[in-house]
């Protein structure tokens, strides 16, 4: 595995090395913004052509036993758990989701109706759980994600469907545009700063045009993601807590009502694409 | 009714166009205390950072599209906001503002207590030198900007204030208010203006 890792490093540096030592001899920066892009794409499908290169799949195998496995002061596995399909019905449930759940009168998204089921039914202090959610670099994702990441995987070839009907449903979604297009913070930033238009760049990094079906579609099934910069599996929740420190915000609430409702926004706009989890990302 | 109406003219025009007549509206109480809940844990010094005043709250509420009448009063506010050096004197030292144009530190939450100087970060968004080519493409290349201009004290501070407060110029510009929100000090965007602007800077090579 981790020669694999270091062979894709290799090759993505020597695809960056490449688009830095031929840029004098290139007549026109078009050109040169075009082999940058080129060479970027050549890494990122060395990355996808070995599906078994991909190190989150470890995180899924240990997400299914943790799933499994009776924990918490209550001592019992996570087997009841609904994810909206019923209790223990796995396969799928992330296509639907976030959706709204009856016994929570609340929209969730798969991390927040983890924590949920993590809460009600094995006993563990939300508190906790959301003190420190997230991993540091090169730590590995924690124990929900794990799970959320198995349960994603186990939705791969699905396509997003969450419901709708629902006016809480319906709501969430609004909610989520409007926080999408929101800017506050000392950068005046909101996420439709660098997700508003396709084709755009920070630094080398691609940015999808979020608002946008196509562009949608292609990438929120990816998520939770194996992040090759972080070496670790990183979730939605995550990601959104990541663009908000970019953002120069506070600390993103895992599992808070702006979280979801972002969440609720973003795959109403990837409906009908495809679940991909874990892609592997930069 | 006036921004549906665009609305539709514009999915009518671009087949792609996610524009929707139909979308729903949030309350913007609703979503202000949802912004509050979210972020409930952070320190009191922070909660300014939670509170977008008019000028942005007018930028999201038009999807950076304001009317003519409220760009015209955004960049009318936002041109009070800019302060000058005493001396008036608005090019510093490229080299230094090169540094700073590289640099993506402060501010985040992760940066506290400060070990480095706030950073520009220019080169996220904007293309500037030749010998840069990890650059960002959400603002326009900056490229031998100085050269196209020339080095008149109204093209200085013309730039000057772009990089203070660019709403001062271009109401509901995406870039942040460098100097007027405090993350760059007046030394610091002289400096840039120097990137930009100086002969000897390699943005004008």
């Amino acid at each position: 595995m981790l020669t694999r890792r270091g062979a894709l490093f290799a090759a993505a540096v020597a695809a960056l090395a490449w688009c830095g030592t031929s840029a004098s001899e290139r007549s026109s920066l078009r050109g040169q913004e075009t082999d940058t892009e080129r060479a970027i794409e050549h890494y990122r499908q060395m990355l996808k052509d070995d599906p078994w290169s991909n190190p989150g799949l470890l995180d899924v195998d240990r997400g299914e036993t943790l799933w499994a496995t009776p924990r918490g002061p209550k001592n019992v596995s996570l087997e009841a758990c609904d994810l909206g399909k019923g209790p223990g019905k796995v396969e799928g449930a992330f296509a639907e989701l976030p959706r709204y759940f009856a016994d929570a009168d609340q929209v969730m998204d798969l991390e927040t109706r983890l924590l949920w089921c993590m809460e009600k039914l094995q006993g563990f202090n939300r508190a906790d759980i959301i003190k420190r959610p997230h991993p540091g670099g090169g730590q590995p994702v924690k124990e929900l994600g794990a799970i959320a990441t198995w349960i994603a995987h186990q939705a791969n070839g699905a396509r997003f469907a969450a419901p709708s009907a629902h006016p809480k449903e319906k709501e969430a979604v609004a909610l989520g545009q409007a926080l999408f297009e929101r800017r506050s913070g000392p950068f005046d930033f909101a996420c439709t700063t660098c997700h508003a238009e396709p084709g755009k760049r920070i630094r080398l990094q691609g940015l999808p045009h979020l608002a946008s079906p196509e562009e949608a579609r292609k990438v929120i099934g990816e998520w939770p993601a194996y992040r090759v910069s972080s070496t670790h599996v990183m979730t939605m929740q995550h990601r959104l807590y990541d663009c908000y420190w970019q953002m120069r915000m506070p600390e993103l609430e895992f599992g808070s009502e702006a979280s979801v409702a972002l969440i609720a926004y973003l795959v109403n706009k990837a409906d009908g694409g495809e679940i991909t989890a874990p892609a592997i990302k930069r | 009714m006036k921004p549906i109406l665009v609305a539709v003219g514009l999915s009518a025009l671009f087949a792609t166009s996610t524009l929707s007549a139909d979308r729903l509206t949030v309350d913007p109480a609703r979503a202000e205390a949802a912004i509050k809940a979210a972020f409930r844990a952070a320190p009191p010094d922070w909660q300014s950072r939670l509170i977008p005043d008019d000028t942005l709250s007018e930028c999201s509420g038009t999807d950076n599209s304001p009317s003519a009448a409220q760009f015209e009063a955004i960049r009318k506010r936002e041109a009070a906001k800019v302060a000058y050096p005493d001396d008036g004197k608005l090019l510093g030292d490229w080299k230094k503002g090169e540094r700073l144009a590289q640099s993506g530190y402060g501010m985040r939450f992760t940066d506290y207590p400060p070990r480095n100087p706030n950073g520009g970060n220019c080169y996220a968004c904007h293309q500037l030198t030749r010998h840069e080519v990890s650059y960002g493409t959400i603002g326009p290349s900056l490229l031998g900007y100085g050269k196209a201009r020339g080095t008149t004290p109204e093209a200085v501070k013309e730039v000057y204030e772009k990089i203070y407060n660019p709403h001062a110029t271009f109401a509901c510009s995406l870039m942040p208010r460098f100097g007027t929100n405090k993350v760059l000090t007046v030394e610091q965007t002289k400096d840039l203006v120097a990137l930009l602007m100086d002969p000897a800077s390699p943005v004008n090579e």
